[in-house]
Formats: C-alpha cells, structure tokens, sequence
C-alpha cells in the first residue's frame, strides 16, 4: 500500500510538470502559427538546435551549467519557505571576488590553487551577500523577496563602479573591465569538447544540495522550519541560524556559478557576466519545484531552450524574442501546474477518496 | 486538500474529450497554417539546398541587441539589408539579441555548422576578443569581419578583418549645425561610457560648434550604460532644465533622447541610423553610419572570390565623410540655410582634407594642453584611438 502511495505521489510531481511543458509546446506553437512559422517545422527546428548532434547537445549544455548553479540560490532558501531572487547578485559578487583572489594571487602559486581560492572567494563572496539578505529577514524582518531584488542593483552597480575606476584595465579598449587572469588559471574544458568545466561544478553543487536537503538532519530541520515555523521554534531548532546558513549556502553557489563565468568564458571581470544567468535560474528553480535533482534536468531543457533561439531567427524569421515568450509560456504553464497537486484522482489513493467525501460534505 | 478536489473533478471522460479537442484544434491550425504561409519559405529552403551550395553564399550577421532600435544594431541590419538586396547570390541569416557571452559564439558556431555561412559580420564592439578570434582560429576558412578596428597584424588569425568609419567627421559637421541652431549656447550630449571612440564624438561634436561660436559649451552626461532608456530620458530632461536647447547622444539606441527633446521643444541630432521621424520638428541633422555602401562594396568582393585570406581584402578598412563609412541626415526643416551652407562647406573640406578637425592648439577642459599649435592629428592618428579627454568647452569629467 504505502508503496504503491509513493508511486502515485512520484509519478504525479513528474507527469504533472510534463504535462505542463507540452501545454506550453502546444500554446507556443499556436503563437508560431500566428506569427507566420509553421509550428511542427518549429518543434523540428528547436530539437535539432538543441538536441539533435553532440554539437548542438554542448551548445545546450554549455548553456545550461551555470542556471544548474544559480538555480540553487532560489531552490535552497525555498525549502526554508524564503523566496530568493537576488541570484544575478550573488553571481556577480562571486565573480568579483573570484577575480580580486585571482588577480592579487596572480601566478605565485601553481594554476590550480589559485583556482581554488577563486573558488573559495567566490562561495564567501556570494555566500554573504545572501546571508545578508537572510539576516535582514531574520533579525529586522524586512521581505527577502525584495531586498535580495534590490541587491542584485547594487551588487551591479558596485562591479559597475570597480571596473571603471579602481580595477579598470587601461590597455583593454573593447569595454571597461578588469585586468586580464593569467592564462594558468583559465578554467579549461572537459576532454575532446568545448563544455567547461562549470558543468562538473553545477552537477556536484546540485547531487550535495539534494543529499543535504533530502539525506540529512540539517536537511529535515530545515524543511520543518519552512513548513511551520512556529512549529520549529517550540521543537527548539535554531531557526535563526539556519536562515543564515541556508542563505549563505544558496548564495555561495551563485557565486561559484560567477566565478566559473570569469574563469572559464570572460577571463576578466566586465558587465558582460551580468547576463541573465540569475533570472533564468530563478525560473529554473520554480520549474523544477526547488529539488536539487530536478534542477539538472530543467537546467538542460531552459538551456536548449535557448541553444534553439537562434534557428528560430535563422530559419523562421521570427523576431528574436521568440525565445523569451517560449520562456514565459513555459514558466506560466508550469506555475499554474502548481495548482493542480492532489486534482487527479487518478493519482490519489483510494484511502485518501474516503476522506475527501467526507470532508466535501462539510 | 481534499475538499479542493470537488470543483475540480476530471472524469476520465472528460479528459478523454479534452484531449481529442486539442489534438483536434492542434491538428486543424497546423493544416490552417500549411496551406496559407509555409509553401513559399519550404519550397524557396528546398530549392537553395538543391540548387545553391555551389553558387550562394552565406552570410551570417549577429547584432547585440534589436534590429528595429534606431540605432547601432538598426544600423547594421540595414546595411545587411542593402549588402542582400544588391549582391545576387548572397543568402542572408540574422540572429538578433545576442548577449557577449558563450552565447555569441555558439550562435557564430551554428551559422557556421548548420547554416553553412562563409563570411560572418558579429557586429557588436563587444565581441571580439575573446568570441571572435577563438572562433576564427577554429575555423581558419571562414572570414569575421568586425566593426571597430582592433585587428592587429601578425596578432590577429588572418580570417578576421575589422572595418571602422571615423563618424566624429560627421559628428563635426553636425556640430556646426548645432553651433548655429543654439540659442542659449549650450549643447547637450548623453554619452554611455567613457571609451576613446565615444569621446572623439563629444570632443569633434565640440569643436564643429565651436567652429561657429567660440564661447560654446557641450554639457555631457555619462550613463554608465550603452541601454539604460530611463536615465537617457533623465540626462535628456535635466539638460533641458538647464537650458541646453542642442541635444545629442552616442547610446546604443538614441530613441529616447529624441523623443524626449522633442517633447520638451529643443533641438535633437541622431546618431547612428536616421531618427528624423522620432522628432520631426526639431530634429537637425545626424551623425549615421553608411553600412550600406561598405556592405555592398564587401558583398561584391566576396561574390567574386576574394577572401582576407588570400589578401584580397584588406584586413583594416577604414574611412569617414569621402570613403562612404559614415554620412549625414538629411537636414531638419528647422534648420536655416546659414547653416546648410556652412555645415555643407565643413563637410566638403573635411571629404577633401582640408579641414583637419584635430588642429591645435587643443586643450582639455582641465587646462592640460593635449595638442600644440602647430599640430594637427589626422583623422586616421593613431593617438586619437587613445582618447581620454574632454576638451576645453565641454562641461564634465571622464572618471
């Protein structure tokens, strides 16, 4: 029986969410009908970009590993029922510390340990930048949505500032920036393709955040606390102190995802890391339902998302913001799937059929 | 939970028939569709792949943001445009809103792979180093051609090429149409960031006015960003609250500017692509670019198998006013025929050489005297790529 319960719940949380992205398939192909595009030509085209050779699957993939990472930033703080948004801002925190470590370290050790550092300053950096977000909520109350919003304006406008003034690089003509990262500590790509390494970062990030939230007693006193905070606080867990950590930890990842973009695409620190990795990670999190896991997944399906926007110019002459409404539509589908958890009789339990009668006659 | 189900409930019947609606309407507007627009765009596809990979060339344009934003990218588009409309032969794709990251060069990587193009124009400043030359080295038969200016022999693969139009001549002659046009004698600039190119446009657009009217100033304001429209409207708004009566921009887009100086009654002058119809009383004249020409000079070129390659074409092409890199609006009903006369006698003596916009003396607006009396940098000096000045006249500071 209680097997059977599982199955049920595991098959609705997946079917549900792919039932979601096939009605947003389905709405965006009447929108490509409007638009003057034949829609099954579309669907065609929008699978070879993004999953029909090995080349197009490391366009997707390279596309995908930094919302694995940013994602985290939204997805962790929500098990504690906080709604994080400021992922673009730990992202640039983390690739601005990433590259103070990795310019004042220059090559005076060997690559590898300033890449770590990097690695290290970039978790700190974006680390804290959401803790105080974290600590804002905890100790003064103030709403985490809008102050880690209104901290991703800061934390631009502060690279903003550093790359102009104080850290700019005179010899770099193309935009303000940085210096330059000694080419021993570029991140390099996995063997025989052009995938960085950030990927292996964004996996390993998401399978410890699964296990520490799904797999450990911090995990579970943390899910409490989102579940019931009232509830938390009499069964005495720190409440406090797992806000603080929780957020710290989900701001260190965007921030990694920061430094994987400095290291191993930029190479020096300029606006162009401020690309929308951190919004699109936010819709990453919502369409996976905040699991760690699934995140992977939606990370790769938003990534061929957006591998395939250019055939859709190329190929369809629609306009290039095609990809931001198939974006859109998908992310309103899957919200409004939401809504529809424990609908289905179909799957639910026979047990569970008993009480809903006896409770809809209330 | 339970009790949410009762308004809910989907028999499996209902499912059933929602189901077989959709696949029905899906199936019906996919037939809608197929008869009325796809056969020209399938047919037209299936003849280019029998027919054309012998003979058509495919040319790749990638621009940073919209095609349709009066300005840099509307710029290029159009000039792309015009290099397809007048060379047979050339097969044209485009992908707009490309961000300088990873994601410029896996769309330069899928023209490439997937749409088989030749020659590729990326034409944001922006992705060059690294997007540009890590491709190019990846494909050594596949030519770049990049706006700006920054190849460097020896350095540089021997497929990218970088073509720039020296458009402070045009911001001259502007200028001098905003130097007689002011009333209050004070001009307005909104620029986005301090680069040297940004600055030739302020310090020539300076010195065209201050051609007519020594005494003028040209207030500028920094943004801080080549798109932020909110702050080009308040950089616009606040100038006009100052007096300045003359506007002009280097922003990626200059809608804003002129509408705003439109609303507020004062004079605009575009830069980049023609914005006459954003402003139809007070707009003056402009500095835009001539991709067209260049585009169909280089479309031609291709067509007849010349490569950078091989030599053919050179690997830095470069002009103002005379060599067609750059050009003027059409001038503005406001503008009076003093004016005209005067704007088209700088114009001709620059496309002739004559005038040398860079004669000393120069000095910067803080007193440091950059060009002595009797020096004067041409157009093509390589000094002047290295501008971080604002000179005597302009109101504000690089840093």
């Amino acid at each position: 029986m209680l097997s059977s319960q599982t199955l049920r719940r595991s098959s609705e949380a997946i079917l549900l969410p792919i039932g979601a992205v096939l009605v947003a398939l389905i709405i965006f192909g009447l929108f490509t009908a409007l638009a003057g595009a034949h829609p099954f030509a579309v669907y065609g085209s929008i699978y070879k970009a993004a999953f029909g050779s090995w080349s197009a699957w490391q366009n997707t993939l390279i596309r995908a590993s930094p919302l694995m990472l940013t994602a985290l930033c939204t997805a962790l703080p929500a098990r504690l029922g906080l709604v994080v948004i400021g992922n673009e801002g730990a992202l640039v925190m983390g690739g601005l510390s990433a590259v103070l470590v990795g310019l004042s370290l220059g090559t005076t050790i060997p690559g590898v340990g300033v890449q770590g550092a990097m690695a290290l300053g970039s978790i700190i950096g974006g680390g804290v930048w959401i803790a105080i977000v974290g600590a804002l909520r905890h100790y003064r109350g103030v709403n985490e949505t809008i102050s880690s919003l209104l901290m991703n304006y800061i934390a631009i406008a502060f690279m903003n500032h550093l790359v102009q003034g104080p850290l700019r690089d005179p010899e770099f003509v193309t935009k303000p920036s940085s210096a330059e990262l000694a080419e021993s500590v570029w991140l390099g790509t996995i063997p025989s393709t052009r995938i960085h390494y950030g990927l292996v970062y964004g996996l390993i990030a998401c399978i410890l955040a699964y296990f520490l939230i799904q797999r450990t007693t911090f995990g579970f006193a943390a899910r409490t606390a989102g579940g019931n905070i009232r509830a938390a606080r009499v069964a005495g867990l720190p409440v406090g102190k797992l806000t603080l950590v929780v957020c710290f930890l989900a701001g260190s990842c965007a921030g990694l995802a920061g430094m994987v973009e400095i290291a191993a695409v930029q190479r020096r620190l300029n606006e162009s890391i401020v690309s929308n990795y951190g919004y699109a990670g936010i819709l990453v999190a919502f369409v996976s339902r905040h699991n760690p896991l699934a995140t992977v997944l939606v990370s790769v399906l938003l990534g061929g998302i957006l591998a395939s926007g250019g055939i859709l110019q190329r190929s369809h002459d629609l306009p290039d913001a095609t990809v931001l409404v198939f974006q859109g539509i998908v992310f309103l589908c899957v919200l409004f799937s939401d809504s529809l958890y424990g609908r289905f009789p179909i799957f639910q339990d026979r047990p569970e059929r008993v009480t809903g009668g006896t409770a809809a006659s209330v | 939970m339970s009790y949410q189900k009762r308004p809910f409930r989907l028999s499996r019947r209902q499912v059933m028939r929602g189901l077989l609606a959709t696949s029905a309407f899906g199936l019906t507007a996919k037939f809608g569709t197929s008869c009325a627009q796809s056969p020209t765009p399938e047919a037209t596809a299936e003849e280019g792949a029998a027919t054309a990979p012998a003979e058509e060339l495919v040319v790749g344009f990638l621009y940073v943001g919209p095609k349709d934003d009066f300005g840099y990218n509307q710029a290029h588009a159009e000039g792309a445009a015009a290099m397809a409309a007048n060379v047979p032969g050339i097969k044209l794709v485009e992908e707009a809103s490309v961000p300088e990251t990873t994601a410029v060069a896996e769309a330069m990587r899928s023209m490439i792979e997937i749409d088989g193009a030749k020659v590729l124009f990326p034409t944001s400043f922006g992705y060059f180093d690294p997007y540009i030359l890590e491709l190019a080295t990846e494909f050594p038969d596949v030519q770049f051609f990049h706006a700006g200016g920054l190849y460097q022999e020896g350095v540089h693969p021997k497929n990218v090429g970088s073509y720039f139009g020296y458009i402070d001549e045009a911001q001259y002659v502007a200028g001098v149409v905003a130097g007689h046009m002011s009333q209050s004698g004070k001009l307005g600039f909104v620029a986005a960031k301090p680069i040297p190119q940004l600055l030739r446009n302020v310090n020539s657009f300076t010195l065209g006015a201050k051609s007519i009217n020594p005494d003028i100033t040209t207030q500028v304001i920094f943004t801080g960003d080549w798109a932020v429209p909110v702050k080009e409207a308040e950089a616009t708004n606040s100038m006009a609250d100052q007096g300045v009566d003359v506007i002009t921009c280097h922003v990626d887009s200059p809608k804003v500017v002129m509408e705003t100086a439109e609303k507020r009654g004062i004079f605009a002058s575009g830069y980049h692509a023609n914005q006459s119809s954003l402003a139809p009383a007070g707009y003056l004249t402009g500095a835009e670019w001539d991709w067209s020409s260049i585009y169909t000079n280089l479309g031609q070129q291709f067509m007849e198998g010349k490569t950078l390659m091989a030599g053919d074409i050179p690997h830095i092409l470069r002009g103002g006013l005379a060599e067609q890199f750059c050009k003027l609006s059409p001038y503005g009903p406001a503008v009076t025929d003093e004016a005209k006369a005067d704007a088209d006698a700088a114009k001709a003596a620059i496309e002739s050489g004559e005038l040398i916009i860079y004669q000393g003396p120069i000095k910067t607006n803080e007193g440091a005297e950059v060009i002595p009396a009797d020096k004067g940098l041409d157009i093509e000096n390589i000094e002047l790529e290295k501008m971080d000045y604002l000179i005597e006249g302009v109101v504000g500071s690089v840093s």
